[in-house]
């Protein structure tokens, strides 16, 4: 059974001031908290281990790219963002990846293309602020996917005697 | 790159009268705030944007992360997520556009005023995403003109203002105001 409460407004809840007042005093309270806004151009998240952003290509310390162009990323790519092509190196040894382009608007950074690699040529950065204004600008060729990726060292180096 | 001139502005200045104000302005010593009225407008329009939220899945979850305190977009002036189309400038596509969806949003689209601007926010809107099935919208540039588009599944909240940044650029151009 429902009770029937009769609130009458009094000559104080009349005034609206008093409730103004109240909820002011709320936001003082909030001016002398601490602040928990993150000043994002200048402040930037510290990111915890394992974070998956842009991926990227990578370089040996000889400056070789670690790529082979086995097509293991692009066939486990979950939405086809990665189109590679061959090209064979002169002393027929080894293929290289003579394309290699990763749509940034397909990618869904999932790391797939990290885990299969059996070069470990391919990584996640740290990137994440990836936007243009054109959908063909943002399909990143190999030059700028090794741009970004830089050098990672390859302790092994099992190409050198080849 | 300059807008077409507006009539009320009058002709554009000859270049012996640019050069007249030029020296006027070098000769003194006290400081001058000149501008244009065009300039003045697409500064109040780029700290004042009024965003159309079209949320249509995840990527919709990260733009109320954005609006949330912890990035909070009204440090940008955009924080009046607007959910009428007829008071938003810059409309966000957050998430998978079906075809089913398609009329919807370009109906939204043509019932903001002028000027608009679009932001694709999300591998889905901007490309499909992988969602590579015949349901799906693949891009939502076949619909509207996009201005930004943003990478991401879904983008950071960091991401976002990333390309609200960008828009905001492109408003003070005027490229297509």
């Amino acid at each position: 059974m429902a009770i029937v409460v009769d609130r009458r407004l009094g000559l104080i809840d009349h005034l609206y001031l008093p409730g103004i007042f109240r909820g002011l005093w709320i936001t003082l309270k909030h001016l002398f908290r601490r602040k928990f806004t993150m000043q994002y151009p200048e402040q930037r998240w510290t990111f915890p281990e394992g974070f998956r952003g842009v991926p990227a290509l990578v370089k040996d310390q000889e400056g070789r790219v670690k790529c082979v162009a086995c097509y293991l990323c692009q066939f486990v790519c979950p939405p086809k963002a990665i189109t590679i092509t061959a090209g064979e190196m002169p002393n027929k040894v080894e293929k290289y990846p003579a394309a290699f382009d990763i749509n940034m608007l397909r990618c869904i950074y999932c790391g797939m293309c990290e885990e299969v690699c059996p070069e470990q040529a391919i990584f996640l950065t740290r990137d994440y602020e990836v936007a243009g204004s054109t959908r063909t600008g943002l399909i990143f060729d190999k030059e700028k996917l090794l741009e970004i990726g830089g050098m990672r060292p390859d302790p092994i180096m099992k190409w050198a005697a080849k | 790159m300059r807008a077409p001139t507006p009539a009320v502005l009058g002709p554009p200045l000859s270049p012996e009268s640019e050069k007249k104000i030029s020296d006027a302005l070098r000769a003194s010593d006290e400081g001058l705030f000149v501008t244009r009225l065009e300039d003045v407008v697409a500064w109040a329009r780029k700290n004042s944007l009024w965003p159309m939220p079209l949320g249509t899945a995840c990527c919709a979850i990260e733009l109320m992360a954005t609006a949330g305190p912890r990035y909070d977009i009204a440090r940008f002036g955009a924080e009046r997520l607007s959910f009428s189309p007829r008071q938003a400038d810059l409309m966000i596509v957050a998430g998978t556009v079906s075809k089913k969806m398609a009329p919807a949003l370009r109906m939204i689209y043509d019932q903001m005023p002028e000027p608009k601007w679009v932001i694709a926010m999300g591998a889905c809107a901007s490309s499909g995403g992988m969602f590579r099935s015949y349901p799906t919208v693949q891009g939502v540039d076949q619909i509207v003109p996009v201005d930004v588009y943003i990478s991401g599944c879904p983008p950071r909240p960091e991401a976002l203002l990333y390309g609200l940044l960008l828009i905001q650029e492109k408003v003070q151009r005027r490229k297509k105001a």
